[in-house]
């Protein structure tokens, strides 16, 4: 039946009101054949992607498409199924089998959709689609990379190699139906350019990058600016050496204390919560961070890059102060979590096309505060400047902490020689607490945003 | 089995060798010298266990072909998840666009392969994913079970099984046209334990390319399910990680994740073509102690990172990296193989349809040597003993690595005495493995968990490691 082409021949687009009819249809074939409650989520959508190296492009690739996912319910018990193939035949099939699988499934006192009434989507544009991503023509894309590559590559005879520059664009759709009623459609847009050079020196590589990204393309840095950070942040990496094992305070530039933000959405998603999973699961209402800390998830501030009209549940997306002034104020819930928790949803579903709904973010950010970077490493007699953490060593549960780290070394309130090989290690609780100063350089570069932050008396290991 | 992926395909689709001639024949209208095909259909089931009771099942189909076409180092891809001529033409044509100029090359007679020309790796009798899903019920509950009767401090248990079977076809402009049928299944357990304000953490997973009776015969649900509680039970009385350089001993199995990120992903061909990694240039050249000799073998039957056939159709292999402490060897796929005029190595991997192909691992150890595993440890005056880790990145250009231990001790005189909490271990590849002064005999692989990222896509990998003891590496603990 269904899957009809429009006239964008180059990839398998299906035009909004077709693939909303199809959700529509799929909920109700569901309930026909035995759910007491279904949902049906499909996302369709292209990509665009080039990368130019040393000049020349290396790669071009384009592409669309679809999939969609059923979730069912038998009274308390659920299960779910997903699939590329939109073919009738295929999705009976995939709401036959969700049937059948939800006869093995337990019963789960808090599985079901959200009641009725929490259903909705927030009001008005939210800015984050534009029809001109679509229209990007492939040749622009090089152009931009192949700039952007050059720029970076321009600044200092040291830099003499590249992973090349890159420029992305993407648009999506996703439709949301419940057997409530609930029906909804949100589309987005993006378009992305990067830079990623290596500088050499006496025999040593180092690579560092730098990216812009927006809705559309007005949004975005220029290609040679771009280029132009990407150099930087590569040459002030070159002669990295280790410092001796001691404890310091480190001032997380933005992009890595971006990090800091996943951390704390990982302690305050419900999911930890409910299992006694956080390190802050008892800490509600509680001083949990220093007083400077506040931590806002909007999911739907205009302009967005996480932004959404309703989560995966078809829940209006909300303003959450998570931390105000370091008092632990709001749980990031879904409906489930939330009802193990005998709270509400806070509009956080994160869904992909099978399982049960997750729990995400939409903008997450620290607010700024008032000192500029320079000021707060002015302040710093001696410490450490991270641009880079690698690897993951974070656990949730205790808090411990020790991630691989590169950055610079700041004496007397200058930033000095570069480090690396190095770890910055503590725990999670007391870091919060510790995080004294707040830069006023906060940006939206992606959806989770923040300013530069100082954190006093850390662990750094090297030799 | 490659026969019988390719008809599945041929039968399901109702194309054969003229349309994949003709797909190939429209990739190269615009002059690229090389283009493939690659058809997947990949089926999924998974299930949780979680605070006792299945909160979710799940279950999916996703179906695609990938176009590629190279025209010396540039590559052209697209890919479609709808299998009507007119839309893999299309995807064809789009990634015919890298090209510019007339088709030069003439498509081979494609002509039906062997596959890996060996009996399967993975002769599974009945996919995982279609056995009914009580029996993974079982598996999950039954893991549940053991992790929940090892210590009544074990209060949150969760289990995840999933599994998958991935069918696939490729044809090259080469002439080969191959397949493969690819089962994957995976059991993992994680346990919270809490005494009084304490509470820690403890996982432990497993499986491999294997139907549902490897979780009876050899890895059962109730060994893993107690692994997990006796590592989350065990870091209960961990006390804090000392920092800076130290000896470290690393135990045998999933402690490979050293090589993986320190070697492994140094020599992966593509980033030494373009001369991008800390490795390039040194072949030929001490990178290791003598006692170390490092491969990567894609071949060992029924294991995680095993394949038939590489997602490029290249026939797998076992692939000696450093030999005795030599560089010998880089890690190839079919691009950096034909500009760098080496023979591919079968490394050729992509995540899926959608993705490009790349050199990845597929499973990477250390050969066993001479020594003793406890003498290594009585060797130790002041050290960590690393048993278990949570995985590890790599900066392939400076050749800085990490991995995170989740499970280690401290040597004290020769004995190891406490747990200690997790910590992150750095060291720069090129010359970690220079300092690995004993090699244990007890080579072991690990259970079957790793997956391995790089450029956004993943794969599933195996790693192996003698224990080891390397002479400096840095702690990235918080105690002095």
């Amino acid at each position: 039946m269904n899957t009809q082409t429009t006239t964008e021949s180059n990839s398998p687009q299906v035009a909004a009101d077709q693939l909303a009819e199809l959700a529509r249809r799929i909920v109700a074939r569901a309930q026909e054949k035995g759910a007491s409650a279904s949902e049906c989520v499909i996302r369709e959508g292209r990509e665009f992607s080039t990368t130019v190296r040393l000049g020349q492009t290396e790669m071009l690739k384009e592409a669309g498409g679809k999939a969609l996912g059923i979730r069912v319910f038998r009274g308390r018990r659920v299960a779910s199924t997903y699939t590329s193939d939109f073919s009738w035949p295929a999705i009976e099939q995939m709401i036959d089998s969700a049937l059948a699988i939800a006869q093995v499934t337990s019963d789960d006192d808090c599985a079901g959709l959200p009641e009725a009434s929490e259903l909705g989507a927030v009001a008005g544009d939210l800015k984050t689609y534009s029809p001109e991503v679509a229209r990007i023509p492939a040749s622009l894309g090089v152009e931009w990379a192949t700039r952007c590559e050059k720029a970076a590559l321009a600044l200092d005879p040291r830099l003499q190699n590249s992973e090349g520059g890159s420029f992305d664009a993407s648009e999506g759709r996703k439709i949301f139906c419940n057997s409530l009623g609930f029906l909804g459609e949100h589309r987005s847009s993006y378009c992305s350019m990067s830079a990623v050079p290596i500088a050499v020196q006496d025999g040593q590589m180092q690579r560092d990058y730098w990216y812009t990204m927006g809705h559309d393309l007005s949004q975005l840095q220029s290609p040679e600016e771009v280029g132009r950070i990407a150099a930087e942040r590569t040459l002030r990496r070159l002669g990295g050496r280790k410092v001796p094992t001691q404890r310091v305070p480190v001032i997380f530039d933005p992009q890595v204390a971006r990090s800091l933000l996943d951390h704390v959405f990982s302690a305050v998603s419900g999911e930890a919560i409910y299992r006694g999973a956080s390190f802050w699961a008892e800490s509600l209402g509680q001083q949990v961070a220093h007083t400077g800390l506040t931590v806002i998830d909007d999911g739907c501030r205009p302009g967005g890059f996480g932004s959404t009209p309703f989560d995966g549940e078809g829940v209006p997306t909300r303003r959450t102060c998570v931390i105000e002034a370091g008092v632990l104020q709001s749980w990031l819930l879904n409906c489930y979590t939330a009802r193990k928790l005998k709270m509400k949803t806070t509009g956080n579903a994160a869904r992909g096309l099978a399982g049960n709904p997750g729990v995400g973010y939409g903008n997450l950010y620290f607010e700024p505060g008032q000192r500029t970077p320079r000021e707060m490493i002015a302040g710093v007699k001696q410490g450490l400047y991270v641009t880079e953490f690698i690897g993951m060593g974070v656990n949730m549960v205790t808090g411990d902490y020790s991630r691989g780290a590169s950055g610079l070394w700041i004496e007397n309130g200058e930033l000095t020689y570069p480090v690396e090989e190095i770890t910055v290690a503590g725990n999670l609780k007391e870091l919060f607490r510790n995080i004294t100063e707040i830069g006023n350089d906060l940006e939206f570069r992606s959806a989770v945003a923040s300013p530069t932050l100082l954190v006093e008396g850390l662990t750094v290991a090297g030799a | 089995m490659a026969q019988d992926a390719v008809q599945f395909f041929f039968s399901r689709y109702g194309f054969g060798q003229p349309e994949l001639e003709r797909y190939l024949a429209a990739a190269l209208e615009r002059g690229g010298e090389y283009a493939d095909l690659y058809f997947e259909y990949q089926s999924t089931s998974s299930l949780q266990v979680d605070e006792s009771i299945v909160k979710s099942a799940n279950s999916g189909i996703s179906v695609g072909v990938g176009v590629r076409v190279i025209a010396g180092e540039r590559t052209g891809y697209a890919y479609t998840d709808d299998l009507a001529p007119e839309k893999i033409l299309h995807a064809a044509r789009t990634a015919a666009h890298i090209a510019s100029g007339p088709a030069r090359t003439h498509i081979v007679g494609l002509k039906d392969t062997l596959g890996a020309g060996r009996p399967s790796l993975y002769p599974v009798v009945v996919a995982p994913t279609d056995v009914e899903i009580g029996a993974k019920l079982s598996l999950a509950s039954r893991a549940d079970i053991a992790a929940r009767a090892y210590d009544k401090r074990i209060h949150q248990v969760r289990v995840g099984y999933a599994d998958e079977v991935r069918r696939v076809l490729i044809a090259t402009s080469e002439g080969v046209v191959t397949g493969d049928y690819q089962p994957l299944a995976r059991l993992n357990v994680f346990c919270l334990a809490k005494d009084g304000q304490l509470s820690q953490r403890g996982s432990s997973g497993g499986g491999g390319r294997v139907d549902l009776d490897f979780f009876e015969r050899q890895l059962t649900p109730e060994h893993l399910g107690r692994e997990a509680a006796r590592e989350a039970i065990q870091q209960l009385n961990a006390r804090e990680c000392p920092a800076g350089e130290m000896e470290v001993v690393l135990g045998p199995g999933w402690p490979g994740v050293l090589l993986h990120e320190a070697v492994g992903h140094g020599l992966e061909a593509d980033f030494n073509r373009k001369k991008t990694s800390a490795f390039s240039g040194l072949i030929g050249q001490r990178v290791a102690s003598e006692a170390c000799t490092v491969v990567d073998d894609g071949t060992i039957p029924g294991r995680r990172g095993s394949l038939n056939i590489d997602d490029e159709g290249a026939r797998t292999q076992c692939t000696v990296l450093i030999e005795k402490g030599v560089l010998k060897q880089y890690l190839q796929d079919h691009l950096s193989a034909r500009l760098m005029g080496a023979s591919v190595t079968g490394n050729g991997r992509r995540e899926s349809y959608e993705h490009m192909p790349m050199p990845r691992m597929t499973n990477t150890y250390m050969l066993g040597g001479q020594d003793d595993p406890q003498d290594i440890i009585r060797g130790v005056k002041r050290g960590l003993y690393a048993v278990n880790f949570s995985g590890g990145q790599v900066d392939i250009t400076s050749g800085k690595f990490v991995f995170s231990a989740s499970e280690s001790y401290l040597i004290e005189d020769g004995k190891i005495t406490a747990p200690v909490r997790g910590a992150t271990l750095i060291g720069n590849g090129p010359d970690v493995l220079t300092r690995v002064t004993q090699v244990g005999n007890d080579l072991r692989l690990d259970q079957g968990i790793g997956t391995c990222g790089k450029e956004g896509q993943s794969v599933p990998v195996g790693v192996g490691l003698p224990t080891i003891k390397v002479d400096r590496l840095t702690v990235g603990g918080t105690a002095s």
